[in-house]
């Protein structure tokens, strides 16, 4: 019995360190709990989220994707140009989606066809779409975008901000394709040992290249949350997004080695580190303290993760 | 015979781990140049007492005695002070350092007064060493330029730098060439006569009976017994270690041989594989022999996609078929079980189940590209019942399962997807004898069913008991094609050295 109880605690850690996390921020400020600040926690929360799913399926397959901020810089400052050009929302978003996709698809296609490590072709991408967006910026945020535009980052049904509905439609359908689909088992299968999944007959070129694209598209719409939230573009945006969200997936339980995890996890590791930016603002921590204390909460988790393994 | 006192002696050792009683009450003596094989089916215990040897396990009973005098060995640098090392399959070198590097590694000598390391004395020393035992091996060469047989000589040089006193080779040969495994046994003789105590793991009989003074069997846990080499026949041996008399190890079953499915026309790979040909019927196991390194699994590969061909045909039933890729392979119904279970056949973090299903995925798709997990479920509890597959249940991960288990689970895996063609490249190995029988069985079934089977194996007795047509290979190239009748062991070993 007892043994039971650990190891559903050990199962459901990160649940466990969320719930604390809140219950001891909701007696140290009151105003955790106002319901103002949920939905603003939410809504930061939902723009690292879409990432993190993104990169929790790239990571399942044993990869990285570092390009995700610049993603959102890039996508984000399209989509405001258009619209500002009074080009249709609906095309401003389809154009940004389809950013997403190719960054994605020549991502995924450098990684598995010339077979260079993901890190490092990421990290190219990461920093040739940071200069293309201050060049297609000329370093100078998009802003005074319509209205209509702003609806996606600040409408709000029933006091919820529409990113977190974006964010379950989002989680729903790549947990459906991750758990329920062929594809899902040949991310695992590739994750696991890209060699046994190859002679499997698994088409580890196309699966890699697809969670890329995945990842691209994720980052693309959290771009385009992101602007709308804030009514302007800057090429600045997004910068520093990568780290958030593999952090995220990392306190979720997925292996950085590939071939274990959940896209859940992924979820519940992104309002972590949400609630705890959040809280260390309500308790006016300096930003410095903050940039230690989340260092030092991944490291623990990780730590723990090990120790229990 | 006269042995002397034993040099190590491991008395009444018990360990347990949580559920299994891994060793109980075993005993196990070293000799001063002798050499004492340990014997049992893959978790009889032979590994979980050589970690206890070297300090990688503590025991939960028993005694050690080194010279007479009882040790306690706690930690890997317990069992090297006390001169004990360990050459396990896996080797422990560090490819990117050369040989003298490996050597002295964690060991180095320093320049006295600079305290800097003193390389031209490490090289110098590491050259008198491997003099000493006989092997020419370049020093500045860096390991990974080495062959396998190479790299072991240097674990085992490294080994005797340290004085080694008692010498662990744990399925030392399982990966070398013959001629490699000569040099080797030229080795052994050579520490032996140098006084070292050696205990000598290995599946392959012959080997134990040709090198070996000693023997010590084991059996799930249990010590069985040690006796003299000149005192037990094989049989004995086999029976010793299975607990059962085993008739009919290769129980060959005789099916009629229909239309050809496979032919292979003039393959070549460079070097690797040239001109090889070869046709497989329906109901036929063909088998190719040939020492490591004559293309056999090249040739596989080549059939199945996974390496490009730089000439040759491949037909299926008398129609050329173009395969580059594994993909194609099995859109042309031709399965391919690796030889490397671990790297290439299975996903170790995966589950059996999802390990099994996972050629044959599409199948259970419905609406919505949605898997039908019922049905997924059910075909694999009918697979291992048909298979007898000892698992707690589809969620169990496979690396925990053992060998023989995980490779019936491959086995059903290609099974449900239904080829024509099976090639099957070592199909038995690190399998324990019970295991191997059942796998021949599977073999024969899929065999009666109308199945072209092309089975690969380093194991002459093996191919000679199950195959109807054997072909040989040797350096590449196909040196003769043997039919059940004419097969025996001397012959395909002439062909196999390229001799005829």
């Amino acid at each position: 019995m007892k043994k039971d109880i650990k190891s559903l605690i050990f199962k459901y850690r990160a649940v466990f360190v969320l719930i604390i996390l809140c219950l001891v921020l909701s007696i140290m400020t009151p105003r955790f709990i106002g319901i103002s600040n949920i939905m603003n926690v939410l809504t930061q929360i939902s723009v690292n989220a879409i990432i993190a799913i993104g990169m929790t399926c790239v990571i399942l397959t044993g990869g990285i994707d570092l390009s995700v901020g610049s993603v959102v810089a890039i996508a984000g400052a399209v989509t405001a140009s258009l619209v500002k050009s009074n080009v249709s929302i609906l095309i401003a978003l389809l154009v940004a989606l389809a950013i997403g996709s190719l960054i994605g698809l020549f991502n995924g296609a450098v990684i598995s066809k010339m077979k260079i490590q993901p890190f490092i072709v990421t990290l190219s991408t990461m920093s040739i779409l940071r200069g293309v967006t201050y060049v297609y910026t000329n370093g100078i945020p998009i802003s005074g975008l319509s209205s209509g535009f702003m609806f996606i980052g600040n409408y709000r049904f029933l006091e919820v901000p529409f990113p977190v509905f974006i964010v379950i439609l989002i989680f729903l359908i790549t947990w459906y394709v991750i758990n329920q689909t062929r594809f899902g088992r040949y991310v695992y299968a590739l994750g696991g040992n890209e060699d046994s999944a190859r002679l499997t007959g698994i088409n580890t070129d196309s699966v890699k290249t697809i969670v890329y694209i995945l990842s691209g598209v994720f980052a693309a719409i959290s771009g385009v949350i992101v602007t709308s939230r804030i009514g302007s573009a800057s090429p600045n945006a997004g910068s520093g997004y990568e780290m958030d969200a593999i952090a995220a997936v990392v306190l979720g339980g997925t292996s950085m080695a590939g071939g274990e995890g959940t896209i859940i996890g992924s979820i519940i590791g992104a309002m972590i580190i949400g609630v705890l930016n959040n809280g260390l603002n309500l308790l006016n921590v300096s930003p410095f303290y903050q940039s230690i204390v989340k260092g030092v909460v991944i490291l623990l988790a990780v730590m723990m993760d090990k120790k229990n393994k | 015979m006269d042995r002397g006192m034993p040099i190590l002696r491991m008395v009444g050792i018990s360990k347990s781990f949580p559920g299994v009683k891994a060793l109980e009450n075993v005993n196990l003596d070293a000799y001063s140049g002798k050499v004492m094989a340990l014997l049992g089916e893959n978790g009889a215990g032979k590994s979980t007492l050589m970690n206890i040897l070297c300090g990688i396990y503590s025991m939960d009973e028993g005694k050690i005695y080194i010279e007479g005098k009882e040790v306690l060995i706690h930690s890997i640098k317990d069992a090297q002070d006390m001169g004990i090392s360990i050459i396990h399959q896996e080797l422990s070198l560090l490819p990117n350092l050369t040989v003298w590097e490996n050597i002295f590694l964690g060991n180095e000598i320093y320049n006295k007064l600079s305290k800097r390391i003193n390389k031209a004395e490490m090289r110098l020393k590491a050259r008198e060493f491997l003099d000493q035992e006989g092997c020419s091996i370049d020093t500045d060469i860096l390991v990974k330029d080495l062959t396998v047989g190479e790299m072991q000589m240097v674990e085992i040089v490294k080994a005797v730098s340290r004085n080694v006193r008692i010498l662990v080779m744990d399925e030392a040969t399982a990966a070398l060439t013959d001629s490699e495994i000569q040099k080797l046994f030229a080795l052994i003789k050579k520490l032996t006569s140098q006084g070292i105590a050696v205990i000598y793991i290995s599946h392959r009989l012959d080997e134990i009976f040709k090198i070996c003074d000693m023997i010590t069997v084991l059996r799930d846990g249990k010590y069985i017994g040690q006796m003299d080499v000149s005192e037990v026949t094989k049989d004995d041996l086999i029976s010793k270690m299975v607990g059962r008399e085993l008739k009919e190890q290769y129980p060959y079953v005789k099916a009629k041989p229909g239309n050809v499915i496979l032919k292979v026309e003039n393959l070549s790979m460079g070097d690797r594989v040239k001109n090889v040909s070869f046709e497989v019927r329906e109901g036929e196991i063909l088998g190719i022999a040939g020492l490591m390194g004559a293309g056999r699994t090249e040739v596989a590969k080549l059939i199945y996609g996974e390496y490009k061909k730089t000439s040759g045909s491949i037909y299926m039933d008398n129609s050329k078929v173009e395969i580059s890729s594994p993909m194609d392979a099995i859109k042309n119904r031709i399965a391919y079980l690796p030889e490397d279970r671990k790297k290439e056949g299975i996903i170790l973090k995966m589950p059996v189940g999802s390990n099994m299903s996972l050629a044959n995925l599409k199948k259970y798709e419905r609406k919505l590209k949605k898997i039908d997990k019922k049905m997924e479920h059910k075909d694999f509890k009918e697979q291992i019942q048909k298979l007898s597959i000892k698992t707690t249940g589809y969620d169990q991960i496979i690396k925990n399962l053992s060998g023989g288990n995980q490779q019936k689970a491959i086995f059903a895996k290609w099974i449900m997807v239904g080829p024509r063609v099976l090639i099957i490249d070592e199909p038995t190995r690190g399998i324990d004898v019970g295991a191997k029988k059942e796998i021949y069985e599977i073999l024969n079934e899929l065999k009666k069913s109308g199945m072209a089977i092309v089975m690969i194996s380093s194991e002459m007795e093996e191919i000679i008991g199950v195959c109807d047509r054997i072909i040989v290979m040797h350096e590449g190239k196909v040196t003769g094609t043997l039919s059940r009748e004419e097969v025996y062991q001397e012959k395909i070993m002439k062909y196999a050295m390229g001799l005829s």
